[in-house]
């Protein structure tokens, strides 16, 4: 079998194998049960709480955790603000490297604090150690935050009725300490094993073999890599990220950082199965997830194998794919396996540039953050999906003549309202900011000649990504976008932070009111939620939803451009 | 939102000291574990490896490339569309340059990586079939027969992981480094 096939079937096959106990392991620390690195974690989260004043025993309802959650996001916001707009004077900068404007600042801020990680900025020139040091602090605790929040939209779909759902700052703290941590620290081993740069000194230099100068940058890579995988944060140490061979150097850290992407979203569907000792709604849930996944991966990857049409027609040979913007040491179909991955999940790490892939590779790319619940961001993206089981839920009620219930609740017009406006709230920030920025372009294409970096199709497909990846808080990008200016970093800022919490408070209200309502045991009149022919509504809703309303733009982008290749 | 603040602002410094500090050091301790020849490190030539080189003269295998120049303090691909005709016409003269720098090789032999850029700009690698259509090129200016350049290509080659994952390629920084070692 081609070498290049082999890699993708292992590295998907060892990210379930690996998710499956981690899963349970999760499902341990949400329930407070005993594990075996209780020793360890046991002394260090009491002397968090006890440093901060915390008693972590205080049950919260689900309003107060959201209150919880969004005041502690704003100190981190302010925080980054500050490191961000001081760093040239602060420590840790050997290379000299200028504070961030105002804007830029802003933007930065919000990416990382959102756990979005979309990056105006070149990590070479446009951070100081310390600058990649805070961001990698936002790194592990804003993917906490989404694991922390959906342990709490877990313990609310517990067959009980109860307003108390257990202490945010308490879940925080554990998925911080007791599932990124360890993760973290065996991925950053690898790397460094494999020639990932750690060190604090600054560039270094060299007379090439041809006898020219050349600058290297350095840095606390491995650390910052680690966790830029493992929490789907995305954000990279070097300006082009994974591709870069010292944040990535070679075939095995490829593997170890692709299926890093992909451990945790998988294992918190297998979490919540271990939680609500569901496991049969679990595997629905995943199995709706793996199908959507497959579906997007496998046309991609052949189109990216089979190389750029363009390029063909010139006589050239592709025997190795589509080669703008890829690696030698990954090739075509870990690349686009890669692209898949990273889209699906909010990570938005990448191994090959985006911009340069075929046409319909980026089309499903974008159909990933748009989708944005095939396994999803850690947390994050069960929360996205719960919307369209609950839309799933209310639509095969009506269609059998039932009250609509899950887990045994009732769900009624409130919960309704709620899941419909989170449903279409990421179509419209992404479909409305890609207009308006679309109009300012074709409106005066002179004074924002700078933006696009490609005529035609697919420089609106470069919009049309920015605002998809900023709304779905992925952070990858087309990136030939000339993004770097006020326009881009208010409006990206803007929609990721909308796209980040309201489809967090949304999910977590519908949950915690849910939770309060009185449990119904499941009789004879009961929809069945863990069956495939409820795993197929699901789908068929996220196909309606998500899908469908975004093919029109899909049409102008990626659609127009793959047909006026073929010519 | 007042009760959390101080508990928030708090919380926030002493992940602030574990994270940043704590989980560093030890990442940093860890690196300082790993064996020479596997760390980010000069080889004794003083390169590294890890980073591609820019290659282009006749005397050398060609790397791939660069939308920057192999600029390793500023890495990136080129971002350009796969319809854009600047591009295009870019692919189209380099085809050319390797024509007339490689006159026995006809343009179906030339393999994509050496047209295209790489998505860091400082690539190390090439393909197999990207070092063979330079043979011809190296052996007449090095005046060495061809065979001895295959046998190079040939030991420089790195077989996918275990034989079994990924692609096959070359360093090319180590394929010239072999090159030179001959004369």
């Amino acid at each position: 079998m081609n070498t290049e096939i082999l890699g993708v079937i292992t590295m998907y096959a060892i990210v379930v194998a690996l998710a499956i106990p981690l899963g349970r392991y999760i499902g341990k620390v949400f329930n407070y049960e005993n594990t075996w690195l209780d020793k360890i974690f046991n002394p260090i989260d009491s002397l968090f709480f006890k440093l901060s004043g915390i008693d972590p025993s205080i049950e919260m309802n689900w309003k107060q955790h959201l209150t919880a959650l969004l005041t502690i996001n704003l100190v981190w916001f302010i925080l980054s603000m500050l490191v961000l707009t001081n760093m040239s004077w602060l420590p840790l900068n050997p290379d000299g490297n200028p504070s961030m404007s105002a804007d830029l600042a802003f933007n930065t801020t919000v990416s990382f604090v959102t756990n979005t990680n979309l990056q105006h900025y070149s990590g070479e020139t446009g951070l100081s150690y310390l600058g990649q040091l805070i961001l990698m602090l936002w790194q592990f605790i804003s993917a906490g935050t989404g694991i922390a929040i959906c342990a709490v939209v877990f313990m609310a779909m517990k067959e009980r009725a109860t307003s108390s759902l257990g202490n945010f700052y308490s879940l925080l703290v554990r998925s911080c300490t007791r599932i990124l941590f360890p993760l973290a620290v065996i991925v950053a081993a690898l790397l460094a094993f494999n020639g990932t740069p750690m060190t604090f000194e600054g560039k270094d230099s060299l007379t090439t073999l041809e006898g020219e100068q050349q600058q290297i940058s350095r840095g606390p890579v491995a650390a910052f890599v680690a966790i830029k995988q493992l929490g789907t944060n995305g954000g990279g140490f070097y300006g082009p990220n994974s591709t870069n061979p010292m944040e990535n150097p070679n075939y095995f850290t490829n593997m170890a950082e692709t299926i890093s992407i992909f451990l945790i979203p998988i294992a918190m569907v297998f979490a919540l199965g271990y939680v609500l000792k569901r496991k049969k709604l679990a595997l629905v849930v995943f199995g709706v997830m793996t199908i959507g996944f497959l579906l997007l991966l496998i046309p991609s990857i052949y189109f990216e194998m089979n190389g750029n049409t363009a390029i063909t027609n010139m006589g050239i040979q592709q025997n190795m794919g589509s080669m703008e913007g890829k690696e030698v040491r990954f090739g075509a179909a870990a690349s686009a396996y890669w692209a898949i991955n990273t889209t699906c999940t909010s990570n938005g790490s990448v191994n090959a540039m985006h911009d340069s892939m075929t046409p319909l590779t980026g089309m499903f790319t974008l159909l990933g953050m748009m989708i944005n619940s095939f396994y999803g961001g850690v947390g994050v993206g069960f929360l996205n999906f719960y919307i369209f089981i609950i839309l799933a839920v209310f639509i095969s009620g009506l269609m059998v003549g039932r009250t609509p219930e899950f887990l045994g609740k009732k769900i009624e017009a409130k919960e309704m309202k709620i899941a419909m406006f989170i449903a279409l709230l990421h179509p419209f920030l992404i479909l409305v900011a890609t207009a308006i920025s679309s109009h300012l372009y074709a409106q005066d294409p002179t004074t924002y000649a700078g933006w696009l970096a490609n005529p035609g199709f697919h420089g609106f497909s470069e919009m049309l990504y920015e605002f998809t990846s900023s709304s779905a808080n992925n952070g990858s990008g087309f990136e030939g976008l000339g993004d770097n200016t006020p326009f881009w970093n208010i409006a990206c800022g803007l929609v990721m932070l909308l796209a980040r919490y309201l489809p967090i408070i949304g999910p977590v209200a519908i949950a915690g009111i849910l939770a309060n309502k009185k449990y119904i045991p499941e009789s004879n009149g009961t929809l069945k939620t863990d069956t495939s022919t409820f795993g197929f509504m699901v789908f068929a809703v996220i196909a309606i939803v998500a899908a469908l309303s975004f093919f029109p733009a899909l049409t102008l982008g990626p659609i127009a451009e793959y047909f006026s290749s073929l010519k | 939102m007042k009760s959390n603040l101080l508990p928030a602002i708090r919380l926030t410094f002493v992940f602030l000291v574990f994270f940043c500090g704590i989980y560093t050091m030890i990442v940093l301790g860890i690196s300082r574990m790993v064996p020479s020849e596997s760390s980010f490190a000069k080889t004794k030539k003083g390169y590294y490896e890890n980073v591609g080189q820019k290659f282009s003269q006749d005397k050398y295998f060609w790397s791939r490339p660069s939308a920057v120049g192999y600029n390793a303090a500023g890495s990136g691909g080129s971002n350009k569309g796969p319809t854009n005709p600047d591009y295009l016409a870019e692919i189209h003269a380099r085809i050319d340059t390797f024509m007339v720098h490689n006159p026995e090789i006809k343009k179906e032999e030339i393999p994509a990586d050496l047209i295209t850029a790489s998505g860091s700009g400082i690539d190390p690698h090439i393909s197999v079939q990207a070092a063979k259509v330079q043979v011809k090129r190296i052996s007449k200016i090095r005046n060495i027969s061809e065979d001895q350049v295959i046998k190079i290509i040939e030991t420089q080659t790195e077989k996918p992981l275990l034989g079994l994952f990924g692609t096959e390629k070359i360093n090319v920084l180590n394929l010239n480094l072999a090159l030179d070692n001959l004369n």
